[in-house]
């Protein structure tokens, strides 16, 4: 694995400065709940703002309604937005892999019809992997699509899909043969968008330890797709979705969500006992952290597929954000916070268990890992 | 240029260095055969412009030959001597002959030393050796305490070298040092685990034993490329310029050294802490050089305490303007 320190773009700086400006007005009135939750947050009409300004989809061909921008001026506009705690929720998914997928496998009325509304924030996206049997071994879902005249009925379960209840569209992964006898799970696996009006879906949010719903149950009964439905190719499900992996676990989410917190803390702390070390080793892992997640959009932006990296990047920022909210508790006494900073930690505190199961647990991060190593 | 140095040196240490080297060097021996090979290649040079007889290696080029140094824990202090020959050099000094050390409390090496640099805010002096106290790190090199001689030369560092750049040079040194060891002890580990077998299998095959290396391999690649952003902050910005760069890769050396030391004697059990065994040349190197040019805790100190004046506020933006 190598890890190329990157360099930023020569418009970076004037970009970062236009973003920063806007999010400045933009997150004015921002409570310490929407800054916790972040990229964990659904705001429509923030989304709208952001695509208007031409911040999603910014690196696609301004054809599908992007601006052929480069990867890495793409995150700098989503660290901006991450450090600064923006409700981004509503076009993270879309921007971040369903989008790029839909450009990369999908037909050209796919993408004439989906990429510019995505673009311009009008578009939500949530991603159908895990099913009530297929969580971290995913191969064994159950979900199946079976061909009909003019398209395919769709039959199963989908379960923990963020913001299904808020999404238009959900690319889901399915079953449409079944494996053949003694080779691989992966094979007769197809990917369809499926749009979530049609009838026959019933989506049950499933309220979380907070009180929220944000996840949910998805169930499919006799849906009927059109033909159109099918992303990429029929039985090419696993490769399609597994390729992905690199964009969906390699960006700021993947460290940057306590950051907020760490910012926020910063007045409390100081000359609390302890404060500078453990302030000075969390900044530098940041510091660390950012120029690993930079050049991962570098490898990106070159069409390599740094999968194996993002594996590694995730568990490692997943590590960070999870440690910073105790971090700053173990320097200052909860009671003694202010409120704004205790209400930043406290929801992320209990948001941060996910930080680690979301787009691949620990566990299947680091196994990802030990083969890199050689292992197993 | 970088790539051929970077070759050589790894190929000259796998022929001539090696744990029955250490074991002498460690018993106090100068490795004076391998020293001389290492001059013959023009090494210590290597930071040196070309224009002064040196290789002319940038300093991204140089973290990357010591990470090689660390690999192999090289039982020379070429990584000291570069970082000498550099700092001579840009206080417009001829090289000196011989080994040449750093300082005079914990000189690397400094028994063996020809000259000794003394640095004091940007003031570079170089004296022939006096007495000395012998003193060695927890890694058995000597760290010596040296009685200046006679003064043989004098010379002020340009500006943007700044009050402290032996100290940051040595840091980025031990930070790059560590990042090498730690990858070998990393990749020593893997081959024993696949090696070694218990309960009908090779260890490696153990959910247990390969998350714990997949944890030693993430701090591993994290030390990595905070010491190539370290190393490249000093070719833009200078070394001084490159302070919280050089703090980072500091602080991240001393957790990584802790987390990967542990997690490989942890795989290689008993054998591991042997003295007939590689690992600990790796290991203790790692601990020693953690401790030296400021650890882990005074570097991160230095960071926070900066970050705190500044303010919450400040810090995403302080962060992404170190890009340019």
């Amino acid at each position: 694995m190598r890890f190329e320190v990157p360099e930023l773009p020569a418009g970076a700086a004037a970009l970062r400065a236009e973003v920063r400006a806007f999010l400045a007005e933009a997150g004015r009135h921002w409570t310490p709940a929407v800054r916790a939750r972040s990229w964990m947050g659904f705001d429509r009409a923030f989304s709208r703002e952001v695509g208007a300004r031409g911040w999603i989809g910014m690196v696609w061909p301004r054809d599908y309604g992007g601006q052929a921008r480069s990867g890495l001026e793409r995150a700098v506009v989503l660290e901006e937005m991450l450090a600064a705690g923006a409700p981004v929720g509503a076009h993270w998914i879309a921007d971040r892999q369903s989008g790029p997928l839909i450009l990369r496998l999908g037909t050209e009325a796919q993408k004439r019809r989906l990429l510019p509304a995505i673009a311009r924030g009008e578009l939500a996206f949530c991603i159908g992997l895990s099913e009530p049997e297929a969580g971290s071994d995913l191969a064994a879902l159950r979900t199946r699509a079976e061909r009909v005249p003019g398209g395919w009925r769709l039959n199963g379960r989908k379960i923990w899909t963020t913001f299904a209840h808020l999404s238009d569209y959900m690319i889901a992964l399915v079953r449409t043969s079944p494996p053949p006898e003694g080779g691989s799970r992966h094979l007769g696996l197809s990917q369809f968008l499926v749009d979530l009006r049609a009838s026959g879906i019933l989506i049950r949010p499933i309220r979380d330890l907070l009180g929220e719903e944000s996840f949910n149950e998805v169930t499919f009964d006799n849906v009927l797709l059109p033909e159109e439905a099918l992303l990429g190719r029929e039985g090419a499900g696993w490769a399609q979705a597994t390729s992905e992996l690199a964009f969906e676990r390699s960006g700021p989410d993947r460290y940057l969500s306590s950051f907020p917190a760490l910012a926020e803390g910063m007045e409390a702390l100081r000359g609390a006992p302890g404060a500078e070390a453990a302030v000075g080793r969390l900044v530098a892992r940041l510091a660390t952290l950012r120029q690993m997640s930079l050049s991962l959009a570098a490898m990106l932006e070159k069409g390599e597929d740094p999968a194996r990296e993002a594996a590694l990047l995730k568990d490692l920022g997943n590590a960070f954000e999870q440690a910073l909210p105790e971090a700053l508790r173990a320097l200052l006494d909860p009671e003694e916070m202010p409120p704004p900073l205790r209400a930043l930690l406290d929801d992320l505190v209990q948001l941060s268990p996910t930080f680690s199961l979301r787009g691949g647990t620990r566990e299947i991060l680091r196994g990802i890992i030990a083969r890199e190593l050689g292992l197993r | 240029m970088r790539e051929i140095i970077l070759e050589q040196t790894d190929r000259l240490l796998a022929e001539e260095a090696g744990v029955a080297l250490l074991r002498r060097v460690e018993a106090g021996e100068w490795p004076g055969a391998l020293w001389a090979r290492c001059e013959e290649l023009g090494l210590p040079l290597a930071l040196v412009p070309e224009a002064a007889g040196g290789a002319g290696l940038a300093w991204a080029d140089a973290a990357a030959l010591w990470q090689v140094l660390g690999r192999h824990a090289a039982p020379v202090p070429l990584g000291e001597a570069m970082l000498a020959h550099a700092l001579l050099a840009a206080a417009g000094l001829d090289a000196a002959a011989g080994f040449v050390t750093l300082g005079t409390s914990a000189a690397p090496f400094g028994r063996h030393a020809a000259a000794v640099l003394r640095h004091d805010r940007g003031h570079i002096a170089l004296h022939l050796p006096d007495s000395q106290v012998p003193h060695a790190n927890i890694a058995r090199e000597p760290r010596d305490r040296l009685t200046p001689g006679p003064l043989i030369g004098q010379g002020r560092l340009p500006q943007g070298w700044g009050a402290r750049a032996l100290r940051l040079g040595l840091a980025l040194l031990r930070a790059a040092l560590i990042s090498g060891a730690a990858r070998q002890a990393l990749a020593l580990a893997v081959e024993w685990a696949n090696t070694r077998s218990q309960f009908g299998r090779p260890i490696g095959k153990f959910q247990a034993v390969q998350q714990s290396l997949a944890v030693a391999a993430g701090e591993v690649a994290a030390l990595e490329v905070a010491v190539a952003a370290a190393a490249r902050a000093v070719d833009r910005h200078g070394m001084e310029g490159a302070a919280f760069e050089i703090a980072c890769a500091k602080v991240m050396a001393g957790e990584a050294a802790e987390a990967v030391a542990a997690r490989a004697h942890q795989v290689f059990a008993a054998i591991g802490i042997t003295e007939e065994h590689a690992l600990h040349h790796l290991t203790r190197r790692m601990w020693a050089w953690r401790d030296e040019a400021g650890s882990a805790v005074t570097w991160a100190r230095e960071i926070g305490r900066a970050a705190l004046e500044r303010g919450g506020a400040r810090l995403w933006p302080d962060l992404t303007a170190r890009d340019g």
